[in-house]
């Protein structure tokens, strides 16, 4: 039998406001044996009287980082745990944590690339665990995200996204605004769709690595297009999240 | 942890009230009630085309067995509503499909008395694992229609299976076969870190659970 993933206390040591809906946690987590990027973690609330409710969330930071760990999280009107998470959370609260969970939308420079990730919303957060580590290592693997977002105000990590991709190594970003552009706006401007993908890949070659994340519909899209521009199904790796309206 | 921890502040929106009291004891522990029907896959949605589409139980029977999509569909099919329970905490109730038992796939082979376990096969290279027992006598099923509709390929369509005392994983999407074995043999999920079993009652969602 093997060793169960054991509950730990996380305590809160930085909240951060990545936009309007979106918050990043850090949790100082001792007894951390650490996680690869793209994994994710359990969380769970319990109440005075027992009641508990428990929720994932992808890992935001770096395996390098020791001994903690940030998420982010994308707070759902209506819901049960973001809600709380983004109003009741304060710095040096305490929450149980498990993980990490997930081995297979994972990635880490020694799987190579070329490296391809498609994010929609909060599905860059994954994506995102996996840019830090690429910086960390000092990799210089090529590396494309394509990042849709609604409106300029809800890109998530924009500031370290770009500057991330102004050092130079490898790493280039386009961003694509679905609903609503500021003006001078030089990134795309619809959907997710065949062309974009092809203009995106095209330097990376059609052997690249390639993890998609977001809502459903965004996935379904991105991953049926880059097969019909010949990438293998194997090199291809999803995370869904969301409604399928159904 | 032996002494329960209580989380600063939280109260927890519980069932409401408006919801009948006896839905929370239909809500396996650590899940939350979903209206939606949420996707999650590994990769692409594979989709083979209904005339190359074929259904297959191979392993330890006497004679494989293949069906075309048209042979399955002339199978004895019947009405199913279950509720269904995903190990990323969603669980959605009242689930309506249509599809053919298990138990009727199995009246067309003779299974080898040595078969203990069944490997649940897909397109696209997906597999779980399931001991025998937990798919006969009604326990399981090959669905192709959901509400009402041919199941849409995001939902694993043409046909998937369908498990509903076990984490949705082994649900397994985009079927075309099961192959009966006697040793078990970790499928997809079960070699990635969680529960060969995924009992959601018991609450086994990862490897240890």
């Amino acid at each position: 039998m093997p060793r169960p993933i054991e509950w730990q206390l996380g305590t809160v040591t930085g909240i951060q406001t990545e936009t309007p809906t979106v918050r990043s946690f850090t949790l100082g987590l001792p007894e951390w044996l650490g996680h690869r990027a793209g994994q994710h973690v359990d969380i769970r609330l319990t109440a005075e009287d027992g009641y508990s409710v428990e929720r994932s969330y992808s890992i935001a930071s770096e395996p390098e980082l020791a001994g903690q760990l940030e998420i982010t999280v994308e707070r759902i009107p209506n819901g049960e745990v973001s809600p709380f998470l983004h109003d009741v959370v304060v710095e040096g609260d305490r929450l149980e944590v498990r993980g990490p969970i997930g081995g297979y939308f994972v990635w880490e420079t020694s799987l190579g690339g070329p490296l391809l990730l498609v994010a929609g919303g909060s599905g860059v957060v994954p994506l995102m665990a996996m840019l830090r580590h690429r910086a960390r290592a000092g990799a210089t693997i090529p590396t494309r995200l394509l990042f849709s977002s609604r409106g300029p105000d809800e890109i998530i990590y924009r500031d370290e996204l770009d500057r991330l991709a102004g050092h130079g190594d490898g790493l280039e970003v386009a961003y694509t605004l679905t609903r609503q552009q500021p003006p001078g706006w030089t990134g795309y401007s619809r959907r997710i769709d065949d062309r974009m993908l092809d203009e995106v890949l095209r330097p990376l070659g059609s052997g690249a690595r390639t993890y998609i994340c977001g809502p459903t519909a965004l996935v379904e899209t991105a991953a049926n297009a880059l097969l019909r521009l010949g990438l293998p199904a194997d090199r291809i790796r999803t995370e869904r999240f969301g409604p399928t309206g159904t | 942890m032996t002494e329960r921890f209580v989380t600063r502040g939280f109260v927890g929106r519980r069932t409401q009230p408006g919801e009948a009291g006896d839905l929370a004891s239909r809500i396996p522990p650590g899940q939350y009630l979903t209206p939606d029907f949420p996707v999650l896959s590994a990769g692409p949605t594979p989709r083979t085309p209904l005339d190359k589409w074929t259904f297959a139980i191979s392993g330890l029977v006497r004679e494989p067995k293949q069906w075309t999509w048209d042979e399955f569909l002339a199978l004895s099919a019947r009405d199913w509503t279950v509720d269904i329970s995903c190990v990323t905490k969603w669980t959605k109730l009242d689930m309506n499909w249509r599809g053919v038992s298990v138990d009727t796939l199995f009246e067309n082979v003779e299974l080898d008395p040595s078969a203990a376990f069944v490997i649940a096969w897909s397109d696209g290279g997906y597999t779980t694992n399931l001991p025998l027992g937990d798919v006969l006598n009604g326990q399981a099923f090959v669905a192709y229609e959901y509400d009402g509709a041919p199941l849409a390929p995001e939902h694993g369509g043409p046909a998937r299976l369908v498990v509903p005392a076990r984490y949705f994983w082994k649900s397994a999407k985009w079927i075309r076969g099961l192959r009966l074995q006697r040793e078990d043999e970790p499928g997809f999920w079960e070699s990635l870190g969680y529960h060969n079993r995924g009992d959601q009652w018991l609450e086994e969602r990862y490897s240890g659970d």
